[in-house]
């Protein structure tokens, strides 16, 4: 069977598509399947509710609903002009580019759009805004210390609940000399 | 040329060391973290000299520093053949992403593949780890060591109250997706896998096909990995996906023996109807050769088909991808000349097992 696009590769798949029941046959080679229904196969597969709409896609929704109804205001902007659009000031990036493809432009990017990114992050990241995870040891030698103190003093919880008190006794050593180490770093500053 | 192998070779060196824990289902674990060099702008929005001189600055750097984690090597991606590229891709060595851009992107890899880091991605660096079987602790801390040991030559983005400061809002924080890839024919052929899937999202897990987002699902094949990067420690992301993924395995083992027990010829007729198709045809796309080959799979791991190593479905999923073809042929293939190939190949390598 020869493709019904083309006509002249051979068709190599075949579907039936039901639209309220009127039924349509469909033989198309691969190459016209893929120019025409990226959309249609991937509908069908098992994936397309999880991967079909990415998290970037989602990003994108939430960014767009927090400005209301700009589309339908568009003639009535004009008062509002003096107002400059929000732009980063480091790299040049307006907040409606980063709407639209939902990358920043810059690490100062952050700052710049840090009130209408807030909300976002409390969206996507469930409801959370500080990180609690890793921080680089040469650059802010002071919070990876900190952190370092806080994973100790949670790990000694875990050894006194467990009744191993002789490495739990060692640990508190251990945090008390970073403690002191700590507060001798806080005074020279 | 000394790189020849990251593209004629489908294995990774990781890869051959067997099966791995929880190998009859996980099948590979990957811990990949975004980092930004501080002062420079994002590669997305980032002119072609800035994209440059990145390139040239933290390929050098990482390069020149390189023993300490074992010698790496760089690709440039615009000095590569798109087959060659392709063939990284099915290889998961670099995403789809990276060879979108090549004017300005690169790959830097370890000798066994199991580590990569690509250069002006979506973020500067998007440090990878690979590893067999489940072994998301064992990753993550090899994906640690990584880090520190580039953060002790670059600068990173970093803010105190957000973390890692990524290009997209949504990896902000951590920075870090934990993924690991599950074989899950019995939850598919049971269709709990449906039911299984929201309860996973809920938990802030993600579920894609075998080449990412966006991906579909070939051959029964999953990545479960985690979504949110900011609020939690790595150390917490790791251990709950640990815990989803290990139900999940749990679910799958448990499907797979009611099956047995429930529909045994049912599920050996499919088994060995995959099989003879495998061994016998003359033509074959992609999508059925992953579908048969997670049926054969199934019946190895079940004991139902004897004397085939595991191992012929990773290998097989990767020799028939299209770059893999490609690169064999030498030459670019049409549609059907794949398909062709693609049976070629299969029968090939089952006889090598006979």
């Amino acid at each position: 069977m020869i493709c019904q696009n083309c006509g002249q590769r051979p068709a190599s798949l075949h579907y039936t598509k039901i639209v309220n029941g009127a039924k349509t046959e469909l033989h198309l080679c691969e190459e016209c399947a893929k120019e025409q229904g990226e959309s249609s196969e991937t509908e069908h597969s098992f994936m397309s509710a999880a991967g079909g709409y990415t998290i970037q896609d989602l990003l994108s929704d939430l960014l767009n609903m927090d400005q209301p109804s700009t589309a339908g205001n568009a003639e009535k902007k004009q008062p509002k002009k003096a107002n400059r659009p929000l732009t980063c000031d480091n790299c040049g990036l307006t907040y409606k580019q980063f709407t639209k493809t939902g990358r920043l432009g810059c690490a100062h990017c952050y700052h710049a759009f840090e009130s209408k990114l807030t909300p976002v992050f409390r969206r996507v990241h469930s409801g959370n805004t500080n990180h609690t995870g890793k921080v680089p040891k040469h650059r802010h030698e002071k919070l990876h210390a900190q952190r370092e103190l806080e994973e100790k003093k949670r790990q000694i919880n875990i050894l006194v609940q467990n009744e191993e008190f002789e490495k739990a006794a060692e640990l508190r050593d251990e945090i008390r000399t970073l403690e002191k180490q700590f507060q001798g770093r806080e005074g020279d500053s | 040329m000394a790189s020849e192998h990251f593209f004629s070779e489908a294995i990774s060196p990781w890869m051959q060391e067997g099966p791995g824990p929880e190998g009859d289902i996980a099948l590979s674990t990957r811990i990949r973290l975004a980092r930004n060099i501080e002062q420079y702008p994002f590669p997305v929005f980032a002119s072609e000299e800035a994209s440059a001189t990145l390139l040239r600055y933290a390929s050098s750097t990482l390069l020149n520093q390189s023993e300490k984690v074992g010698s790496l090597e760089a690709l440039n991606m615009n000095e590569l053949r798109p087959n060659e590229r392709q063939v990284l891709v099915e290889k998961h060595l670099v995403s789809p992403y990276l060879i979108k851009n090549t004017e300005h992107s690169a790959v830097l890899l370890n000798n066994d593949e199991s580590i990569s880091i690509m250069v002006n991605e979506e973020d500067h660096l998007r440090l990878q780890c690979l590893s067999n079987g489940m072994q998301l602790e064992e990753c993550y801390n090899e994906a640690d060591r990584l880090d520190d040991w580039a953060e002790a030559n670059l600068t990173y983005a970093f803010d105190e109250r957000l973390g890692y400061l990524t290009s997209c809002p949504t990896n902000v924080g951590t920075g870090m997706r934990a993924s690991v890839m599950v074989h899950l024919p019995a939850l598919v052929w049971t269709n709990q896998l449906s039911r299984i899937l929201p309860a996973i999202h809920q938990l802030g897990l993600v579920v894609r096909g075998i080449y990412g987002e966006g991906s579909e699902a070939l051959g029964n094949l999953f990545q479960i990995s985690n979504q949110m990067t900011l609020g939690k420690s790595e150390k917490d992301i790791i251990e709950d996906l640990r815990g989803v993924v290990m139900q999940v395995i749990q679910r799958e083992r448990h499907a797979r023996e009611s099956l047995l027990i429930s529909s045994r010829v049912k599920l050996e007729d499919r088994v060995f109807r995959s099989y003879g198709i495998l061994a016998y045809s003359r033509t074959m796309t992609t999508k059925e050769a992953a579908n048969r080959l997670s049926d054969v799979r199934l019946g190895i791991d079940l004991d139902l088909i004897k004397g085939i190593s595991g191992n012929i479905l990773n290998e097989l999923m990767l020799l028939t991808q299209p770059g893999f073809l490609e690169q064999y042929a030498g030459e670019s293939l049409t549609q059907e000349e794949a398909d062709i190939r693609r049976a070629n190949v299969i029968r090939e390598r089952i006889k090598l097992e006979l």
